[in-house]
Parts: C-alpha cells; structure tokens; sequence
C-alpha cells in the first residue's frame, strides 16, 4: 500500500491532486460526474471584492495541445461566494477548500482575504497576482518583486490562514518574484498561472479572442511549469504548488521530483471532467511502477 | 452506425450509445476528437433509448474530422449537456424557425410537439436550394412547411421572417434556432412569446470554464449550462 497523503503548510492532503482555479468553478458541475471528496482539495473560481461578467466573448480559442481563455475572472463577488457557494459547496465536498482571491489593488486584495480569513471551510488562500487577462491588476501585481511582496504583506496582515502566492510565468525572473514573495511572509508558492499567447482567425484577419490575447493553458505548457517549480524550488525554501499542463499520474510525479509538494491540475478537467479522478486512480499504480512507497519522499528530489 | 452529406457541407452521423443523459430537444453532445485538444460540441438532432442523430456543417478541423470518420468508429462523447427546449410551454399552436446548420435540433422538438396534438407550422432559411435540408423530414413528420432561400432558388426569396410576415402564419408561441442575424431580425420582427438557442465558442461545455457567458436580463449565463436556450423575454442583444 502506497502512501499518497501530502502536507501543505499543516493541511494534510489525501493525495496532492487538486483542480486549479478557473477550472472547477466551485465543485458543484463536477459533482455532477464523480464524487469530489476523493479529491486533496480543490481552487475555486478566482473571487474579487465585486462581482464581474468577464471579458467579452469569444474568450476561447483552441492551441495544439492546450488552449487560450480570456475570461476576464468572472465571479459573483466575494460576499455571494461567502452567502451561497461556500454553503452550497459544503453539501458536496467535506475537505477544506483552498480560495483564490484575486485583486485590482493592495485594498482589493486584502479585503476580499480578511472576509475569506473567517470561513472555517477554507484551509488555505491562494492570492492570485497573475492573472494575465484583466487591465490595471491581476498580472501587474506578480511580474515586480515589490508589488509581489506588498500583496503578500498586506494579506498576511488579514489572515492566519496559510497565504500561497500564484506566480505569472510571464517574467524575465521567477525566483526574485517568488523570493520576494517568500521573504514578504508568504507561507508559499503557486505556479504557474497561463503563458500569455495569441491566435488568429486567418480568414476574418481579426484576432480569435475578442480581447484579442489570453493565458495559454494545457499539455503544451507542462514543460514550462516543471521548469519554474524547479527553480522556485530550489530557491525558496516555503512549498511549492506546482500547476501547468498536468495531464496524467506520471506529470503529478515529474511535477513533485522537480519540488512540487501538491499539483494542481487545470485544462485537462475541461477537456475530460474525469481527468483529476483518473489521475488519482492512477496514482498508485504508477508510484509502484517507480518504486515510490511514500509520495512525499519525492518532492524536490532532483536537485 | 452511418455517417453521410445531406448538402455539400452539412452531414448527418448516427450513432449507437447510451442516451439516458439526454432528455430534452436541443440539448448538445460535446465530442472528444483524436489529435484536437477541445471537445466539439454539436447540437442533437434526434435520440430514442439508443441511438443520437447528429446534423453538423464542416466548418472547420474537428468537423472535417467528423466527416471522414466512417461506420464503427467510436467516439467519446459527453451527452445530455445544455437545457434544451421547454416542451411544456401551454402553446397550442407551436412556430419552429431554423436557420441553416440551426435547423437540425428542431427536428426532436418538432417530434415531441407533435407527440402532444400541437398542430406545427415550421419555417427553415437557407442561402441558396442547394444547402436544403430536411425540408421532407418535417412534412413526413406532418408539419406545415415553409422554406425561404435568401436567392430566392426555392420556396420564398427572402428570410424566416420575409416567410412569416407573407404567409401569415398563426402561431402563439416560437422556437428558433439559427445564426445570430436571424435570431435577432425574428426577435424585432415578432410580437409573440418564444425561445432561442445560440451558439458560442466553448471550453468545457459543462459549466466550468465560463468561456462562453452571455449577459441575460437575470444577470451572466453560461450558453453551454444555463442556455443554450434563452427566453426572448430575458434576451440582451
């Protein structure tokens, strides 16, 4: 019997699966197809201070091996996520949840932790500061080490809930991000959130997306991220999240020897709803097949 | 089990599976296709207990795929997604109005109406007489039919609306489905209470992703899970 269980920050985790943010909404359509419990957790919908619709459509264009969204983080608004997901999400996944708050400002972001910082359901916050598709936020707070840190600081003011930063790998330099991070007081690091890319609509001669560029996701990037896990990894000494073009049980394992201790999975729910279940399925299986008897032993063992 | 053109770009696939997930007209599949990352969804256009119809023009990579994709070919499909037609709406005299590759999923509803003594009068807009389809299909069902090609080369020159406001057709209530021009010139043109089924580029196709939000009068919806059907009355053009 192998051991699958990780710890994140004091939260221990069944297995280091979880879905990432903008992916699983908030549990209920995946509910729908398979029991979420068997999950280690899961990021909800990216939440900000108030509710947005988004970015114009179409925010969707499909890439060889991934694909392009510019949602534009729509979300109900922290206080309806408090009021009506959080209660509805309880009836269906029994674990604590990790929230995702995103922000337009330090203010933004500190007021929508210190009212997430009161629900007990939520075992740890995940600050988004990568969002690479609204303006005036999102992304400008992670691509400079002293916003990055401002962020962290101003949150980890609000709360005692662990803080993870979620890192844009649209940066000349990870790891002073990441350490500056760190060194702000972050409990730890999430990446990678989307690479920012493009398409175009050949025929019209007008850009795909209606915002015209978006965060590039899905299997090609995995490369990307097992990079950017590896070198915050070895720079930082907080936990890593490692998310990015996961696909399968042997990527979640790749994800962990380069320094991930939990991997989030992204656009492959999209494509196979059941994509997080049959990894974890598959978990056991292919750590036997590596000879790994106990999951955590492998977290950051390339050096 | 077959898997053939109607016109020069608009085929018809049945296929053999389980369709207990699907239970209303209009609702769509959404198909794995080998080698492209996202799903594609598709409209159904007719189901019983164990076989789907598919109606779908080729319109780019993953339906030229569907295309060439002969009989005993299985596909990984999610079914019973979107929420479909209501069926229950107290109209007794039922309007179908299809546009081109929007024709297909009126084809169940139509079936279904009829299955409840509703008298249905049916409208379909082509370009031209060479993308007709299904005009037979619905008389064979025993619809009232009427066609209008934009060229004029069958039935009445014009659009679904030029049809309904020469013929004068009595309905009381209408589906439709068809590209967004059509949908918003019958929105403007008639008085009636009715339902629409857009189209939108899609991620998930299942709720999660919100990639394909619309405004309503009731706030965001998401075409694939809340639609892809709206009431006229919440409509935001």
């Amino acid at each position: 019997m192998v051991d699958t269980k990780v710890v994140l920050s004091g939260l221990t985790l069944d297995n280091p699966v979880i879905p990432a943010s903008g992916t699983f909404g908030f549990g209920q359509e995946f509910a729908e197809f398979y029991d979420i419990n068997i999950l280690g957790s899961f990021s909800f919908k990216g939440t900000t201070r108030d509710a947005r619709f988004g970015n114009p459509t179409p925010r969707i264009a499909e890439c060889r091996e991934g694909m392009i969204n510019a949602v534009g983080l729509q979300n109900p608004g922290v206080d309806h996520v408090i009021a009506h997901e959080l209660p509805a999400l309880k009836k269906i996944f029994h674990k604590p949840v990790i929230a995702n708050i995103s922000g337009f400002s330090i203010d933004d972001y500190a007021y929508s932790c210190e009212k997430i910082d009161k629900e007990e359901q939520v075992g740890l916050i995940e600050v988004n500061i990568s969002c690479p598709n609204v303006r005036h936020g999102g992304m400008s707070f992670g691509t400079q080490p002293e916003m990055a840190a401002e962020v962290t600081r101003a949150v980890k003011q609000v709360t005692t809930k662990p803080v993870y930063m979620k890192l844009s790998p649209n940066v000349t330099d990870i790891v002073a991000i990441a350490r500056a991070c760190e060194e702000a007081g972050a409990d730890g690091i999430c990446l990678i959130n989307t690479m920012l890319g493009m398409r175009i609509d050949t025929m019209r001669r007008k850009p795909v997306i209606a915002n015209k560029m978006g965060g590039f996701s899905g299997a090609a990037i995995f490369p990307v991220a097992v990079r950017m896990v590896y070198q915050v990894a070895q720079a930082c000494k907080i936990p890593v999240i490692g998310c990015g073009g996961v696909q399968t049980a042997h990527d979640v394992i790749e994800m962990m020897m380069a320094g991930a201790t939990a991997v989030e999975v992204g656009a492959a729910n999209l494509v196979n709803p059941y994509a997080c279940k049959e990894i974890i399925e598959a978990l056991p299986a292919e750590m036997e097949r590596l000879h790994i008897e106990k999951l955590s032993d492998i977290i950051g063992i390339v050096k | 089990m077959d898997n053939e053109p109607l016109t020069a770009s608009v085929w018809r696939m049945r296929l053999e599976g389980d369709t207990q997930w699907i239970t209303r007209p209009g609702q769509f599949v959404n198909i794995a296709i080998e080698g492209l990352y996202l799903r594609r969804p598709i409209s159904v256009s007719d189901y019983d207990e164990h076989t789907l119809t598919l109606i779908y023009k080729v319109v780019g990579e993953g339906t030229r795929r569907m295309s060439t994709m002969g009989k005993g070919t299985e596909l990984d499909l999610l079914t019973g997604l979107g929420n479909g037609f209501s069926v229950d709406v107290p109209s007794q005299k039922p309007l179908l109005v299809g546009g081109g590759v929007g024709v297909p999923p009126l084809y169940n509803l139509a079936r279904k109406l009829l299955a409840q003594g509703k008298k249905v009068k049916v409208v379909l807009g082509f370009n031209t007489s060479e993308e007709i389809f299904y005009e037979k299909e619905f008389r064979a069902l025993g619809c009232e039919v009427y066609v209008a090609t934009a060229d004029g080369s069958h039935g009445v020159r014009g659009f679904v609306t030029t049809v309904i406001k020469e013929s004068g057709i009595d309905f009381d209530y209408f589906y439709a489905c068809g590209p967004l021009p059509m949908l918003r010139a019958l929105y403007d043109a008639v008085e009636q209470d009715g339902e629409m089924s857009f189209e939108e580029r899609m991620g998930c196709g299942f709720g999660a992703c919100m990639g394909c939000s619309c405004e309503t009068k009731y706030g965001a919806k998401r075409i694939c899970k809340d639609g892809p059907v709206l009431k006229k009355e919440e409509i935001v053009w």
